[in-house]
């Protein structure tokens, strides 16, 4: 039997090895960095208010409720006071004035609701984190973009560099790859309001929130695996030792 | 027992046939001793079948097979899903169960079919059981592919979109066909309403009846085992088989601890990675369904991707009709032949411990054939291993392999050389 369970245990880690050969796929190589996703309620609450400002102007958040954000440390007075802006009810969801077909018209294509963008943009190349992480620091002045911005990660992006005013203008010098891919180098051009590292760390707080929005119950959800696992351990002791005792007299 | 208890009993058991019905199916349905581990599986998918009617019963509380859109512009359908996740108490686990679940049945299940073809477990008598089995796996697929609808995602609708074209490319009927599956021209709020009602009531109804069929066609003849030998053949002065041990509680007991030790990896898989990178829920179906975006690449999810490769895999017009409908025969071929095993092995023995090197050689390029199809199924179709050896006929090769592996068998099974089968079964 204690072959058997070893066996099992091998097959197992054999199976878990696999799983990552399988992402090793080609195709279009995305390059992404690594986004510092944080638990912490302080950097969630930043990423929050950024996202208020900057982000829920033309993206809804349609599945998330102002309360909500009760869940990463906010009072009901804080929301209140700081991010609801025109008459909403702190059960509202974080909906967008503007109708999707009328946006629609207006940029060429309705922004997208920002709630599971996190989970979306999940790919062979990396989280969803890791792509907006990357994604929301990459853009550079393009003159011959409509909205004078393009992005390295996402080309001919139709949303303009909204956080411009934090980061600066950055500029792109073009160089082709050995293998004949494109090469973007950004640079910046014109310094923003924060620092190069100020700006990585806004961005980073930004993303953290958008994980926290995809998925709002994923701590817990851990939390309460933990416990299931536990008690699943044990009771696979007992149910063992019974079944053993039940099979001690066949030979 | 109490007399009252017993007299309640006697009660019963002359209006209702409950004490005998206990005895036939479990404290004196006598198994075979040798059971190993490949036989916890048959019991895992029950399990799993309930987990996926319960936790399906109280989805259907919250969710609406609505492909209108709201006022944020998201459909109706997806947003109901989000809601069960977000604001429904509890949702969220009863979704991942769902989730999980739907790929863990095919996990056991094709674990559970392996089984089978190991020990011979479909030769004479097991025939029926075998066929219900197969059955059972289509509808399965079908129950899969309709409920892969409901959640209104791109991978959803798109890869509806793929498969409901492919009966087009039946000649005459075709079209109207996939009219009829899809309720429209377009995959739509009519398709999304009749895949709804087949996936919670007349595919589950199918299956239930199915899986009953199944296991009375198998407590009527009695379980194979790992020897491949009949336990009926040698029974005690009481006619109770020698190697045969009553199910209850022996076999209770046992897959007890095999549905605990299962849970351990599934509750692993809910709590901690329900997505499972991609594989069990696709990233791309976090994106509400749109009919006017169509994804680069759609891929089917893991369970049907051997099927799929299969499909792709005939790229060739044949008597005046289009490589599609030949891809289609093909990949419903593909899963129709493994009803017919039982008339394909020529085997003297069921189970591979006896079988020569020929079967055994034929089960491991099997394997490949059918891990390798599965993995080029969720790859684009020009994708090349280590960007050199293309994939395209790596899958045509495995097709034939797949297809060999059946066809060739009443001739290989037949001259390979076999061990003699032992008269009782091995039990240490």
């Amino acid at each position: 039997m204690k072959t058997r369970v070893i066996n099992l245990i091998r097959r197992a880690a054999a199976a878990l090895l696999f799983a990552p050969a399988l992402a090793l796929a080609a195709g279009a190589q995305l390059h992404l960095d690594q986004a510092p996703v944080s638990k912490d309620p302080a950097a969630l609450q930043h990423g929050a208010k950024l996202f208020v400002n900057y982000c829920l102007n033309c993206h809804s958040a349609s599945f998330t409720r102002y309360n909500q954000l009760q869940n990463i440390g906010l009072s009901e007075q804080l929301i209140r006071d700081n991010l609801l802006f025109t008459g909403e009810k702190i059960g509202d969801l974080m909906k967008v004035a503007m109708r999707p077909a009328e946006s629609k018209a207006w940029f060429g294509a309705t922004p997208p609701d920002l709630t599971l963008i996190a989970r979306q943009r999940a790919s062979e190349f990396g989280s969803g984190a890791d792509w907006l992480y990357t994604y929301l620091r990459q853009f550079y002045r393009d003159d011959n973009r409509p909205t004078g911005w393009n992005n390295v990660v996402f080309e001919n992006v139709g949303m303009p560099h909204v956080l411009w005013e934090l980061q600066g203008e950055q500029v792109a010098a073009v160089s082709e790859n050995p293998d004949g891919t494109k090469h973007i180098e950004l640079s910046l051009a014109k310094p923003g309001k924060l620092s190069a590292e100020d700006y990585d760390k806004a961005v980073a707080d930004l993303v953290s929130f958008l994980v926290w929005m995809g998925e709002p119950v994923a701590e817990k959800r851990q939390l309460i695996g933990a416990f299931v696992l536990l008690f699943l351990a044990g009771l696979f002791v007992l149910s063992y030792a019974l079944k053993k005792n039940y099979w001690k007299d066949i030979h | 027992m109490t007399t009252k208890s017993q007299a309640l009993l006697n009660w019963i058991d002359e209006r209702f046939p409950l004490t005998s019905t206990w005895k036939a199916h479990l404290s004196e349905y006598y198994a075979p001793k040798n059971f190993n581990f490949w036989y916890f599986f048959g019991s895992l998918a029950l399990l799993v079948l309930v987990i996926q009617i319960v936790t399906g019963i109280f989805l259907v509380m919250h969710y609406k097979p609505d492909g209108t859109l709201n006022a944020s512009g998201i459909p109706v359908a997806f947003a109901s899903v989000e809601y069960i996740m977000r604001e429904v108490p509890g949702g969220w686990l009863i979704r991942y169960l769902h989730s999980t679940g739907a790929s863990a049945f095919f996990i056991v299940v094709y674990l559970h079919m392996f089984r089978g073809l190991l020990y011979g477990s479909y030769r004479k008598p097991r025939e029926l059981i075998w066929i219900f089995g197969t059955l059972i796996f289509l509808a399965l697929m079908a129950e899969a592919f309709m409920g892969y609808l409901l959640p209104w995602g791109q991978m959803s609708y798109w890869g509806a979109q793929v498969i409901i074209n492919l009966f087009s490319a039946i000649p005459v009927i075709g079209p109207d066909l996939s009219l009829v599956i899809r309720g429209d021209y377009v995959i739509s709020d009519a398709t999304l309403n009749r895949f709804f009602s087949f996936h919670v009531i007349a595919v589950p109804l199918v299956l239930i009846g199915l899986v009953a069929a199944h296991i009375i066609a198998l407590h009527e003849v009695g379980s194979n085992n790992p020897d491949g030998v009949e336990i009926k053949k040698k029974k005690d002065a009481n006619g109770i088989p020698l190697d045969g041990i009553p199910f209850h509680p022996y076999y209770t007991v046992k897959d007890i601890a095999g549905v605990v030790a299962f849970l351990f990896f599934f509750s692993a898989v809910v709590f901690f990675a329900p997505e499972a990178g991609g594989y069990f829920l696709e990233y791309n179906n976090f994106i509400p369904a749109d009919p006017l975006k169509t994804p680069p690449h759609i891929a089917p999810v893991w369970y049907f991707t051997p099927f799929y490769s299969i499909l792709r895999a005939v790229t060739y017009p044949l008597f005046g009709l289009d490589a599609k409908f030949w891809g289609v025969v093909a990949m419903g071929a593909s899963v129709v032949i493994i009803a017919f095993l039982p008339w394909l092995d020529r085997s003297p023995v069921k189970s591979i411990r006896y079988k020569g090197p020929v079967f055994k050689i034929a089960v491991a390029i099997f394997v490949i054939a059918f891990a390798l199809l599965g993995f080029l199924g969720v790859k684009p179709p020009e994708y090349a291993f280590f960007g050199v050896i293309p994939g395209a006929p790596v899958a045509q090769i495995c097709s034939v392999l797949y297809f060999a592996f059946f066809l060739l068998m009443p001739w290989y099974s037949k001259i390979d050389k076999c061990k003699p089968e032992p008269e009782r079964v091995n039990f240490k």
